[in-house]
């Protein structure tokens, strides 16, 4: 797109950032209309597990419920208190909403379809989810109340915790693929298995990691059953129980496109991403393009979050620290051991 | 161009937001300050081709050590007055310590760049590092750090961990008397251990 840019005689600097600004709306517009879907995917779905019919009114089948609400909080009063940090209290939902977003910008989505094909691609999602928590804590301060304070301490703690063992997963799969760029590490994964299955997640030493990662993703976007950042019956509506309107809508959309980012990322470290889960041309298997692969693997991922939500009762916190402390810290751990073991045996022979 | 913009917008951003770190009235304020600061020196480093060391930035010290920060900073009760109290006694002590990191800074790239010190080949991450070719800096440092610094790196690796184990014991204390939960016995018990069924005729009490 840069070349096209060019051919208008821009100056290759400027040609090239107007085509990334483009690149950005390409991903972002689509996304936020995917939010909006997603959105009612999930109450569609948790209606039917629950035996109701979830929202039917508004469009056909109720799918534009999520405009409707949307447009709800757009025309509704934007209420600050009066006690708190008014700077703090905006910036806050910007950041967790500018976070959601930027992490995309190295999400590959074809052979090559990827906004910045950066090397360090899983380091800076890393680093862009690590801001995240900012968002939330922020604004359980700046409110100055309460409940949103001791959700957005929650809420820190709980991040912070399963950072760890994502941290340890993503190592786990760096060392398989050699590489920190997540086209790479898909392209690591054609033929994986045998050279027939596409993805990491079939293999044994790896398919733990799988595991840990999805459960470590629903508590790190804090989805049910790790929703504590939101208990209800204890919190209110947690730390974003004084926002209203846009800067309220602003979380749920941040939400939501996290939620979406950790079921893409599911299915790019271990199933493959973009690619056909096997490597053989059974139909015309290889001619239907790649997103539509990565969007088919998102879709399940979210439908596994929706169902767990559905199904599964909310942990307590003290379950919750154990979960990830205890259990997956070590866990993650002995696998990252274990998979150097192998590929050092493997790869590299066993060293002198 | 670009580059110069963003390099001007970071080091701008990055020289005002320490400059607020120290004089913002609100501790919390301050630690926001430092964050922001910390983000855009990642930017910085970015600009100079460091992008695995602003990566780690972000993630070491902006993800983590600065959270656990606000943490303590948030819910401490701190008196501001107290805390302003001390600044002209400290002010000439800061000052030394200020004077004496640029010192080493200065002495530090003077070093480097007149090659002085025995380093056979002068080889630092960068693209510039010629040495270990055009390596993206994430290998060229691994190569280095697993090779030539192994056991410096190892060594920093163990401090690490004492510093961890010892915050441990120094903070882990034995409670008596709690009632713990032991999820793997809740997990094995099965409705036979807990229920009984019994035909109990009519009339006659059940024996417990």
């Amino acid at each position: 797109m840069t070349a096209f840019f060019q051919s208008w005689g821009m100056a290759y600097e400027w040609a090239w950032f107007t085509a990334t600004i483009v690149g950005i709306l390409v991903i972002a517009l689509p996304l936020m209309l995917a939010v909006a879907m997603i959105i009612y995917a999930d109450r569609k779905i948790w209606a039917a597990m629950a035996l109701r019919r979830g929202p039917n009114v508004v469009g056909p089948l109720g799918l534009l419920q999520s405009f409707a609400d949307g447009l709800k909080v757009f025309l509704q009063e934007t209420i600050i208190p009066s006690s708190a940090n008014k700077g703090l209290f905006l910036i806050a939902p910007i950041i967790t909403f500018t976070v959601a977003l930027i992490v995309w910008a190295v999400v590959p989505f074809d052979v090559g379809v990827v906004l910045s094909d950066i090397n360090v691609g899983l380091l800076y999602i890393l680093a862009a989810s690590s801001l995240g928590v900012y968002g939330i804590i922020l604004a359980g301060w700046a409110s100055n109340s309460k409940y949103p304070f001791y959700s957005a301490i929650r809420a820190a703690a709980q991040m912070v915790s399963y950072e760890v063992s994502i941290g340890f997963v993503i190592i786990a799969v760096v060392l398989w693929a050699g590489t920190f760029n997540l086209s790479g590490i898909v392209e690591g994964q054609r033929g994986h298995i045998l050279g027939l299955v596409n993805g990491y997640g079939f293999n044994p030493l790896l398919f733990p990691m799988a595991v840990v990662f999805l459960i470590s993703s629903l508590a790190e976007t804090a989805r049910a059953p790790f929703d504590l950042t939101e208990a209800e019956s204890e919190l209110v509506a947690g730390y974003q129980t004084e926002y209203s309107s846009m800067s309220f809508a602003l979380y749920w959309l941040g939400e939501y496109a996290n939620v979406i980012l950790m079921c893409t990322l599911n299915a790019t470290l271990f199933w493959g991403g973009y690619l056909p889960p096997l490597n053989i041309d059974l139909i015309p298997w290889f001619d239907i393009p790649g997103i539509v692969w990565l969007f088919a693997k998102i879709l399940f991922f979210f439908f596994v979050f929706s169902w767990v939500k559905a199904t599964v009762p909310r942990y307590r916190y003290d379950q919750l620290m154990r979960l990830g402390w205890k259990i997956f810290l070590p866990l993650s751990l002995t696998f990252v051991f274990l998979i150097s073991g192998y590929l050092m045996l493997t790869r590299v022979g066993v060293a002198a | 161009m670009i580059q110069a913009i963003a390099f001007y917008l970071f080091a701008t951003v990055v020289t005002l937001s320490a400059a607020m770190t120290i004089t913002a009235r609100n501790p919390v304020h301050s630690v926001l300050w430092l964050i922001l600061a910390f983000f855009n020196a990642a930017g910085l480093m970015v600009l100079a081709g460091a992008e695995f060391i602003a990566m780690l930035l972000v993630i070491v010290y902006v993800g983590a050590v600065a959270v656990l920060f606000l943490f303590v900073v948030m819910m401490l009760d701190i008196d501001f007055a107290e805390l302003r109290a001390g600044f002209v006694r400290y002010a000439m002590f800061g000052l030394a310590v200020a004077l004496v990191l640029l010192a080493e800074v200065v002495i530090g790239i003077g070093a480097w760049s007149a090659g002085g010190v025995e380093l056979s080949s002068r080889v630092a991450p960068t693209d510039a590092g010629a040495a270990l070719g055009s390596l993206p800096n994430i290998k060229a440092m691994g190569t280095l750090l697993y090779t030539r610094y192994l056991y410096i790196f190892e060594a920093a690796g163990f401090i690490l961990l004492v510093a961890m184990v010892g915050a441990i014991v120094l903070t882990h204390r034995q409670r008596t008397g709690v009632i713990k939960q032991n999820v793997a016995r809740q997990i094995n018990r099965r409705s036979e251990d807990a229920i009984r069924k019994v035909n109990q005729p009519v009339g006659q009490g059940v024996e417990l």
